[in-house]
């Protein structure tokens, strides 16, 4: 049995299902509420939600293992940004285990980094980023300053990776003390030719490290597909054979650092499936070719927008499930590494994540 | 001192209590005692900067209020959530 936590405009749908067939919803929580992220930490069994009421402003909740999900949630403390300030916090984009015992980061708008270290009750304000020296200059992309991507290093607590958009990839190999830039390679095609080679105007979309091989990362960007082979320092664009490069999410296979799979959407302004044919595209060459996968998937006249956390794995290698959601409100699965799909839900709201609770 | 009418999740955040006696010259000096007495509401009206989230509005005998707007002590002042959304 896999459960998914599926964040769509109109609440959280707690589903509940077998690999490779239709499953069915055990809970909604937060009716009526666009709920962006969430995720059930392993460790703990814990769930944490992210909410953006239009109304009272972004808030994460959290539920605890065996709690009634339609119901149990509470507030967790400290998720906001330094008050009195001229800046309010806009939405919270992802929440991520740590490597330390307890650990917990959130990832949002206007780029700010949260840190729990208590399982996600309380949260606080990671400053070395909010106030780093060149925020000044960075730049919104159309989903705002979004911090969307968090990538720990498996066994080292203090390395990490994160992206923004639109301000490019930042690494720490000091627990969030220091933070540089790892864009050498990176290619805007949405600035000048002569831009300045040091730009970090730079549109990632998404961001996932093979834990196999930590130095390698798979990046989704604004027009590229790319991967790093040194712990996000410099990229190679590997998105040749691709029907777009243009898209959102990106997941790989735990077992196989040299596996990614990405979900192409037609560039730049229309942002659905390429010419009606719903397909996700799968590496096992790191990059060097892509095969299209879309057994079940619809294939004529379907015309949908997944969104950047709306693609999630689970289990790894031949057994490696795959889900993403599209804000159509269609919900589609794969229990076989993307040989075959299955459609999991239908109808529900427009969907913004996915993430795989148990599997 | 005023008195703040709550209804909906701002009401449950404020222990069930709909009707709150404030202190406060300014809608804005109102809502931050307002917080301070009833804590599960903090940053649910008013934002990190203070200012009145954008889609609540606050009303004071009947007519739109602002941050700025002054506050008497026998005024009635009403958190609605705003008419938006899709």
């Amino acid at each position: 049995m896999t459960e998914l936590l599926v964040g769509t405009k109109k609440g959280l749908f707690v589903l509940e299902g077998e690999p490779g067939a239709g499953f069915a919803v055990t809970a909604r929580a937060f009716a009526g509420e666009p709920v962006e992220y969430a995720m059930r930490d392993p460790r703990t069994g814990r769930l944490l939600a992210s909410l953006t009421s239009p109304f009272y402003g972004p808030k994460i909740y959290v539920a605890d293992e065996g709690a009634d999900l339609s119901a149990d949630w509470r507030q967790a403390a400290g998720v906001e940004l330094p008050d009195g300030g001229d800046t309010a916090l806009a939405r919270i984009w992802t929440i991520v285990p740590g490597e330390a015992d307890g650990t917990l980061y959130a990832g949002g708008d206007p780029g700010v980094l949260f840190v729990s270290r208590d399982g996600g009750e309380r949260w606080e304000l990671v400053h070395s980023l909010w106030e780093h020296p060149t925020r000044p200059r960075w730049q919104a992309g159309g989903g705002g300053l979004c911090l969307h991507s968090i990538v720990p290093w498996p066994g080292e607590p203090d390395r990490l990776a994160l992206a923004m958009s639109a301000v490019g990839i930042w690494l720490t190999d000091d627990g969030g003390e220091t933070w540089r830039h790892g864009n050498q390679g990176l290619r805007p095609r949405y600035l000048p030719e002569d831009a300045p080679q040091d730009t970090f105007d730079l549109c990632v979309h998404n961001v996932h490290r093979a834990p196999q091989r930590p130095e390698r990362l798979f990046l989704q960007f604004h027009g590229g597909v790319y991967r790093s082979d040194d712990a996000g320092e410099s990229w190679t664009d590997i998105g040749a054979g691709l029907p777009s490069d243009f898209g959102f999410p990106l997941v790989i296979d735990p077992a196989d650092p040299d596996s990614a799979y990405v979900i192409p959407l037609k560039a730049d302004m229309d942002r659905v499936t390429p010419e009606g044919h719903v397909r996700v595209y799968e590496t096992r060459d790191a990059g060097a070719t892509w095969a299209p996968r879309g057994d079940g998937l619809p294939q004529q006249d379907a015309y949908l927008t997944v969104l950047r956390q709306a693609f999630a794995q689970a289990r790894e290698g031949e057994a490696l499930e795959l889900y993403f959601g599209a804000t159509s409100g269609d919900v589609f699965g794969s229990g076989d590494a993307g040989a075959t799909w299955a459609t999991v839900a239908d109808h529900l709201p427009p969907v913004y994540s996915v993430r795989v609770g148990r599997a | 001192m005023a008195l703040v009418r709550l209804r909906g999740p701002l009401k449950q955040l404020a222990g069930g209590q709909g009707e709150h006696r404030v202190g406060g010259a300014t809608i804005r000096e109102l809502l931050c005692e307002l917080e301070t007495l009833q804590p599960a509401l903090d940053g649910w009206i008013l934002d990190e900067r203070r200012q009145v989230r954008r889609h609540i509005n606050v009303f004071v005998n009947g007519e739109y209020g602002s941050e700025e707007t002054a506050v008497a002590p026998d005024d009635r002042v009403d958190v609605l959530p705003a008419i938006s959304g899709g």
